[in-house]
């Protein structure tokens, strides 16, 4: 038994948000891999829930009509990574998804939930900040959509406002066309862990492959916040694909990032791994691209 | 608070039942109380030990984390739904046995029920892919070695290949 106060079940997502306005300290529960496993440890303990776990309607991955993948916020990880859409432009998500925990979690574990916590080690946030995926939030006042970068505020705590819930997931058609990706967990065991440093990279060439014609880097675990590598990108930008200009890039990963001591890692390893995942998620998504490095 | 129930409808080991469940039951809980099935063990009950697991239209689901509310509708097998029409056991559990995969047991039946969920594929996969499959549980006795040939030896026994079966 769960220590519920009260449950209340979502049949649509305009019931959710009315269930919501009526019972303004009730908890979201999704797949509730996060929010019953907090109840149990004591700390959501007594809360009220709203279930919005029944909404078929939230699962999903398909195609907006300007061409946006748009997931739907209650998809399971399992689903995100044997989705066809998803393994032939953005196969990196579903590679990302696939060693959050272990095989069970990632049947009940949700983006929506993954990213709702707001934590900075979720696997699936890192490649979503490089891919400018765009959140869909429904509410009271109808739709929003807002950039996954200022979703974030700071660690624990997204832009979800009263009577709020997210629905999907979007991933605009210019942020994925001719785009290839990938994605690195460091942790100190391949499953049933969190990581110490997440890294997604990807990379847009130029027709002859042999220019970066753009390249965006996220990290998990390197700041309170998933986050971008702004002065990274810039650097890379616009140059040859060479060895130098990829160690170039790694290397300057530290001007951006900002990760603290742990119990799991310090800060200076945490730096380290992050050049080191830098350069190989690089490596990897030229490779990728279908470019080769010229050393 | 006052107590919450619902009526849950679901199909579980091949028969349709419904009952009234106290909402704030996790799915675990009732398997275990309402239906005595109790292959469904109670181990970590945060999701990390896989000792719950059972099979919800065909995906393996962490039972102690999952509301029992959210069943309504859901076809759910868990190891007692193996057994044959004379309760004959099934040849993943003959072959834990064979194997000695089983020293204390309580994380068997989590693991044999991963295991027919790789098994309904119909396909062979690697080693890698099976542990990955199987990493979702926790054995402090056996150190998974005989687990692990288990699954793969079921496997291959189910593909037709004896031979290979043998030689794992």
């Amino acid at each position: 038994m769960y220590d519920i106060k009260a449950l209340y079940e979502a049949e649509s997502i305009e019931h959710a948000v009315k269930l919501l306005a009526e019972h303004p300290e009730a908890q979201i529960i999704a797949g509730g891999s996060d929010v019953l496993v907090q109840m149990r440890e004591g700390k959501r303990a007594g809360k009220e829930l709203v279930s919005i776990y029944g909404l078929d309607e939230m699962r999903g991955v398909s195609f907006e009509a300007d061409g946006a993948i748009r997931i739907g916020s209650l998809t399971s990880f399992s689903h995100i990574t044997r989705d066809p859409i998803i393994k032939e432009h953005i196969n990196v998500l579903g590679e990302a998804v696939d060693m959050v925990g272990g095989p069970q979690i990632r049947n009940i574990g949700t983006i929506g939930g993954n990213t709702c916590n707001g934590v900075t080690s979720a696997d699936s946030a890192s490649t979503l900040h490089a891919w400018d995926a765009v959140v869909e939030l429904t509410g009271p006042n109808g739709v929003r959509r807002i950039p996954i970068h200022d979703f974030y505020i700071r660690a624990g705590v997204v832009d979800l406002r009263p009577g709020e819930l997210q629905t999907a997931i979007i991933i605009p058609k210019a942020s994925y066309e001719g785009y290839k990706g990938h994605y690195i967990k460091y942790a100190m065991r391949n499953a049933m862990d969190i990581a110490t440093t997440g890294c997604s990279v990807n990379v847009k060439l130029s027709s002859d492959k042999m220019v970066m014609e753009d390249v965006r880097i996220a990290y998990g675990v390197a700041g309170p916040v998933p986050m971008r590598a702004p002065q990274a990108e810039e650097a890379a930008k616009g140059k040859t694909v060479s060895g130098g200009n990829v160690k170039a890039f790694a290397e300057t990963v530290l001007k951006d990032i900002n990760p603290r001591d742990s119990w799991r890692a310090s800060k200076e390893f945490r730096q380290h791994i992050a050049v080191v995942l830098a350069e190989r998620a690089l490596r990897e998504s030229i490779r990728l691209a279908g470019g080769v490095i010229d050393e | 608070m006052s107590k919450q129930y619902k009526l849950v409808s679901c199909t579980i080991n091949g028969k349709q039942v419904e009952k009234m469940v106290d909402v704030r039951a996790s799915l675990t809980d009732m398997l275990r109380d309402d239906y005595r099935l109790t292959s469904v063990k109670k181990g970590c009950e945060v999701g990390e030990c896989g000792a719950c697991n059972v099979i919800i239209d065909g995906e393996c689901f962490n039972s102690c984390i999952y509301l029992a509310v959210w069943a309504e509708g859901k076809e759910i097998l868990t190891l007692e739904g193996l057994a044959g029409p004379n309760g004959e056991i099934s040849d993943i559990q003959q072959a834990f046995i064979d194997e000695a995969a089983v020293q204390c047991g309580f994380c068997s039946p989590g693991f044999i029920m991963s295991a027919v969920e790789i098994l309904e594929a119909k396909r062979e996969f690697s080693d890698d892919e099976i542990r990955k499959l199987m990493s979702g549980h926790l054995c402090r006795c056996t150190g998974y070695e005989n687990i692990f040939r288990a699954v793969k030896k079921t496997m291959l026994r189910r593909l037709g290949k004896e031979k290979e079966a043998l030689e794992v």
